[in-house]
């Protein structure tokens, strides 16, 4: 369903995605792992239609779309969900706001009926019992004064109202204890089905041990330089990064020659 | 006589006899900043700047010695006491506004390190003051008057990259045989040059004049006038901490004004403890990108005396940081004025400043302004700033009162707590401790906090 | 990375609908200003000798008097010959009786402002006084609000109907002299309205007025005076607007509140008179002395204001706190764009014992815009216990505008608390990446953000003000409140 090829990205005019590729089916889970400052969260912010990052070459087609033409807030609507590594805060607009108008963009989108206030409530507070979120968290501004373990679970929160077709946690285990890694996984983990597709970016493998992925890539330098199952991830976890480092110096300069 | 036709007099007297007389651009410059004075007289507070402390009161004072000062010697020596870092540092001593060799006393300094006082560099050098040495228009009237009178101060030049290894202290000691000391500092800092320079402003009252200098104030006393100017150059590092514990009769007014090149660095200690009237503007511009100024002061106020700081901090290029802390505690009937304003102009995007001022009023007589200002022309900036004006909070009076302190002890460790923070953000431990002992000397109960 | 201007100049691209001109004709008195003026003002409404004086008192310290120059705004000269000083709508009788004696064509312009003066047509709870250039032209409801003894009516009216409450309460809130603008207006005002609620009683409608300057060439001066009498309590809105000209036209208007013992006032403002076009030309110089005095124990003053309009914006609604125990309280929004100017905020001075005031703030600046907040918080030495707590928050859009915040605090009684905030920010282009990636248009994004930053100023607005306020602002309140 979504196909990405030979993506190149820059910001300020220093590339940051080298010629990526990579290509996630319909309801499969995908995980990216790679070092400090590979590219993993420019990925990220460029699938979701961030205007900072100038894409210098390549594709993406999403069922067939191409996703780089659509604006940030159509992809959305269109069933593309990041969850931010370091979520926005917006003083003075209730969360409970900003997820209404959210989920009823959507809605509009997919031409069903926008929710009113109340059967919103009960919709939103059923999905917040689910991810431990306390009721309170509705009528605070959008995670102003959040811990960063509420501010994922927020996320979390998000993602399942809004039921997108294409999930991508952006580090979403960073700066969380075991416990909120264990709801926040948890939460994720019910919201997988064989119609929604993720792609779940992390620096450890640690994650990974909750939110169970098909398949595993490794990103350096802004490419993929190794695909496989999950035991690439435990790989890594006694290897460490440095080797790809290593192994890539070489096809880099080649790719760079190119 | 009004004290306007007493400066004219004395620059017609003493012209000639100034440091450097006879230099060109010297004496053109004195002539115009008399007449600047001579028109616009001491500020009083019809203008916007002087609202809270009027200057008017000058025209009708004279200004005498103390009646039986202390020799600068023992002055000096008690401060050299009370100090831990006593042996090492360097010591340059003024006396009513005149270098005073004898007392000074300045170790070994590294390679391209200037410092000597402003009349031998003007004698020798004055083509390196020139361009320093600040202009005519600049300031307020009374930086005018310094401009046109100021018998000396102290001169430190540092060469590209040379860094001071031990503060510098300069040292005024006002009031021994004259009324009136005005003293211009400069101070310039070629590309990476580091230093850190100390302004001791200290009174010759004895113990006995205290009160004796209480009761007069209003009719004598002595003037400080004093200004300092730093040029820091490319990435320079300035620290600068001024603590002026001068007579309760004196009347103090000063000026620093900073001009920050591209990644510089300054930083501002203002501790004003003593005088019965100290006036304080401090200025910076940053005039490159990515500058940093800290701002930091600390003032208290008792019986009738007075205390004003004006500050400015100029965001004239982009990515400037900018933190300002002031506090003040007032007793007695004192008061305390607190004026700063950030200016951001057009382009200077990043701009990060932050300014608070807090005040601690101890006393039904105290009176506290406060100002703190914002102007911004440019969109991508982060700039905050707060204000308080409140008593001991009462919460924290009554933690400690179940903890068994009794009240008086409570308060008193409260406010040392309130002016202690301030003093925390001196980065070297001597000077941090100096300050405190300073604090601790003038306020109530403060022998006892010591252990703090 | 640069702001995503382009959203944000669509939002706050509006149109101002209000500009139109009603054609009526009017009975005006020459450009100029003279004693001569002022006694054909005061003759044509028919005054009694001691106002005529008093005017022309005002207008004798007028003339040794000049513009403040302190505020952070700038303008060429004004040419106070070349204004027209009354202006009213020609009308047959001498008043109309009731709203069916009034030109439909008037009644037809209010209607157009959204302000229907039938009062079938209004919302039940509202009553109105519509002032036209130097005139009121209509009262509503004023019958029902008699039944409580609630005077409410032109202020014109009221020196002929009620001349003892007005000579009682006149400039003992803003005296004739008490600047520049408010001289002025005290030798000339023409007309505004008059509010006095009795001893104990609530007023069961919103009271308001609708200001609107049509003539060419024309300033207008009203004068507004509101009484609540112990225990009473008022609630008052004020709209205003303007056709668009390309001539700047002032505006320089009194409002006097007096609230005494246990009355509470809450006055609101929605100000849109014409701001000028996007090059900076034409507009309305706004230049307002608005005051509150809590003269009562435990009396209370509100001033809520949305300042959408004006080319210069000159206003600081005040609250004298002289009862013990009074509240001041001051919410405001202000937004220039393009090239207009305010120079707004508030002063809160402290008199009586355990007195307290509320400050809230919020600038937004947009193109070239200036936007400057200017308090005073004064706490005397006989006031015990005051406390303040002020907050002044500005928000930036676009590189060239500009953002001030000058707040003065004194304080000369141990026992005060003194809080001042403030923050600068602007609209973050990762708040507005996160709204958008959640399915968000850009508008609708800034409209929020824009929205929460006005949150605590809007809560305050009555409903039928915070409609208002929406439309203008763009902004949809639902997001704000919660």
């Amino acid at each position: 369903m979504l196909d990405i090829r030979n993506l190149h990205a820059s910001v300020d005019g220093k590339p940051i995605l080298r010629g990526l590729d990579l290509h996630v089916g319909t309801g499969e889970v995908h995980a990216i792992m790679g070092p400090n400052g590979s590219g993993k969260s420019t990925l990220a912010q460029v699938l979701a239609g961030r205007d900072s990052f100038t894409v210098e070459d390549g594709s993406v087609s999403w069922d067939g779309v191409d996703l780089l033409a659509m604006p940030t807030e159509e992809r959305a609507r269109a069933g593309l969900f990041l969850a931010f590594q370091y979520p926005v805060e917006i003083p003075g607009v209730s969360n409970a706001y900003f997820l209404k108008a959210a989920v009823n963009a959507v809605r509009r989108h997919r031409g069903e009926p926008e929710y009113d206030a109340m059967d919103f409530l009960k919709r939103v507070k059923a999905e917040m019992k689910a991810v431990g979120m306390r009721e309170e968290f509705l009528y605070r501004s959008v995670n102003e004064g959040f811990s960063g373990g509420e501010k994922k679970r927020n996320e979390v929160l998000q993602m399942a109202l809004l039921e997108p077709r294409l999930a991508i946690l952006d580090e979403t285990d960073s700066g969380l204890d075991i416990d909120a890694l264990r709801t926040v996984a948890d939460g994720v983990n019910r919201l997988r089905s064989p119609e929604r597709s993720m792609i779940v970016i992390t620096h450890y493998q640690r994650l990974l041990d909750y939110i169970v992925p098909d398949h595993v890539h490794v990103l350096s330098r802004g490419r993929i330089v190794r695909s496989g199952g999950r035991e690439l991830a435990h790989e890594l976890e006694e290897r460490g990064y440095g080797w790809i480092d290593e192994a890539q110096a070489t096809p880099a300069a080649q790719g760079a020659a190119s | 006589m009004s004290t306007l036709e007493h400066w004219l007099q004395r620059y017609n007297a003493g012209r000639d006899a100034l440091p450097g007389a006879g230099v060109p651009w010297l004496d053109a410059l004195r002539e115009e900043a008399i007449m600047r004075f001579a028109d616009e007289g001491w500020p009083s507070n019809r203008l916007e700047n002087w609202r809270h402390t009027s200057l008017a009161l000058l025209e009708e004072r004279s200004f005498a010695p103390a009646a039986a000062p202390l020799a600068p010697e023992a002055v000096l020596q008690r401060l050299r006491r009370d100090g831990e870092e006593a042996a090492g540092g360097h010591w340059l001593v003024f006396v009513d506004g005149r270098h005073a060799p004898a007392l000074s006393e300045l170790g070994a300094l590294p390679g391209g390190a200037e410092i000597c006082s402003l009349a031998e560099v003007l004698a020798t050098h004055p083509d390196w003051v020139e361009a320093y040495f600040g202009t005519v228009e600049e300031g307020a009237s009374p930086v005018a008057l310094n401009a046109a009178l100021a018998t000396d101060g102290a001169f430190v030049r540092l060469a590209r990259g040379v860094a001071l290894d031990a503060p510098l202290h300069v040292v005024f000691i006002g009031g021994v045989r004259e009324g009136a000391s005005l003293v211009r500092n400069l101070i310039v800092a070629e590309a990476g040059a580091e230093a850190t320079i100390v302004e001791h402003y200290v009174g010759v009252e004895g113990a006995g004049d205290v009160q004796a200098g209480a009761a007069a104030a209003g009719t004598a006393g002595a003037l400080t006038n004093a200004v300092t100017r730093i040029a820091a150059a490319q990435d320079a590092r300035i620290t600068h901490l001024k603590l002026q514990e001068e007579d309760r009769s004196t009347v103090h007014v000063a000026q620093i004004a900073a001009v920050q090149a591209r990644g510089s660095v300054f930083a501002s200690h203002s501790l004003s403890f003593g005088a019965q009237l100290a006036r304080n503007d401090i200025t910076t511009r940053f005039d490159g990108e990515g500058c940093e100024a800290l701002l930091n002061g600390l003032f208290h106020v008792d019986g009738r005396r007075h205390v004003d700081h004006h500050t400015r901090i100029d965001h004239a290029q982009p990515r400037g940081t900018s933190r300002e802390f002031y506090r003040g505690v007032l007793d007695g009937a004192g008061r305390g004025v607190f004026a700063g304003r950030i200016l951001v102009a057009p382009g200077a995007v990043r701009t990060d400043a932050m300014q608070r001022a807090d005040n601690l009023l101890l006393s039904p007589q105290a009176e506290a302004d406060a100002r703190p200002e914002l102007e911004i022309y440019a969109d991508d900036v982060k700039c905050a700033h707060g204000s308080t004006v409140g008593q001991i909070d009462e919460d924290s009076l009554f933690y400690l009162r179940t903890r068994g302190l009794d009240e008086a002890h409570a308060r008193n460790l409260l406010t040392y707590a309130f002016a202690a923070e301030v003093l925390e953000r001196i980065g070297l431990a001597p000077l941090k401790r100096r300050a405190q002992a300073a604090i601790r000397a003038r306020l109530p109960g403060g022998e006892l906090m010591e252990a703090l | 990375m640069n702001a995503p201007t382009k959203p944000i100049e669509a939002f706050l691209e509006r149109e101002y609908p209000a500009g139109f001109v009603t054609a009526l004709e009017a009975d005006a008195l020459p450009k100029g200003l003279s004693e001569e003026v002022i006694r054909r003002i005061s003759e044509k409404k028919g005054e009694p000798e001691w106002l005529l004086q008093w005017r022309l008192e005002a207008y004798r310290r007028w003339l040794t008097m000049t513009p403040p120059g302190w505020a952070q705004v700038s303008f060429p000269p004004i040419d106070y010959q070349d204004i027209v000083y009354y202006s009213a709508p020609k009308r047959k009788a001498d008043a109309p009786k009731s709203l069916d004696e009034v030109d439909p064509e008037l009644l037809r312009t209010y209607e157009k402002l959204g302000v229907p003066l039938h009062e079938r047509a209004r919302l039940a709870g509202v009553a109105v006084d519509a002032v036209f250039d130097s005139v009121s032209v209509a009262t509503t409801f004023k019958k029902q609000l008699g039944e409580h003894g609630i005077v409410f009516c032109s202020f014109s009216e009221a020196v002929k109907e009620r001349p003892e409450l007005v000579r009682q309460y006149l400039g003992t809130v803003v005296p004739q002299g008490d600047n520049f603008y408010a001289a002025l207006n005290s030798a000339v005002f023409s007309d505004g309205s008059f509010v006095y609620i009795p001893k104990g009683v609530r007023c069961p409608m919103e009271l308001s007025t609708y200001f609107r300057i049509n003539a060419r060439d024309t300033g207008q001066f009203e004068r507004t005076l509101i009484i609540a009498d112990e225990g009473a309590t008022v609630s008052y809105l004020e709209g205003c607007t303007a056709p668009m000209r390309d001539e700047n036209q002032l505006h320089a208007a009194v409002v006097e509140l007096v609230a005494l013992e246990g009355a509470s006032i809450k006055y609101s403002t929605v100000q849109n008179w014409y701001p000028g076009d996007k090059d900076g030309k034409g507009g309305i110089y706004n230049f307002v002395t608005k005051r509150g005095d809590c003269r009562g124990a435990r009396s209370h003053i509100s001033w809520t204001q949305v300042e959408t309009g004006s080319a210069i914006t000159w206003k600081y609604p005040s609250v004298l706190l002289r009862g013990d125990d009074s509240v001041g309280e001051f919410y405001s929004v202000a937004l220039t764009n393009h090239r207009q100017q305010a120079d707004t905020g508030s002063k809160m001075i402290h008199m009586g014992r355990n007195t307290k005031s509320t400050i809230i703030s919020k600038g937004i600046s947009a193109g070239r815009g200036s936007n400057t907040f200017r308090g005073l918080v004064r706490v005397t030495p006989k006031a015990a216990g005051a406390r303040n707590y002020t907050q002044c928050d500005s928000l930036l859009i676009g590189e060239r505008c500009a953002a001030h915040t000058f707040p003065t605090i004194e304080v000369r009684h141990p026992s005060a608390r003194v809080e001042h905030e403030a923050t600068t920010s602007r609209i973050g282009e990762d708040q507005l990446f996160y709204a958008m990636q959640r399915g968000l248009t850009a508008e609708d994004a800034v409209s929020m953000i824009v929205s929460g930053f006005c949150k605590e100023v809007f809560k305050e607005l009555p409903m039928e003000f915070a409609v208002e306020a929406q439309k203008l602002l763009g902004v949809s309140l639902e997001g704000s409140v919660g």
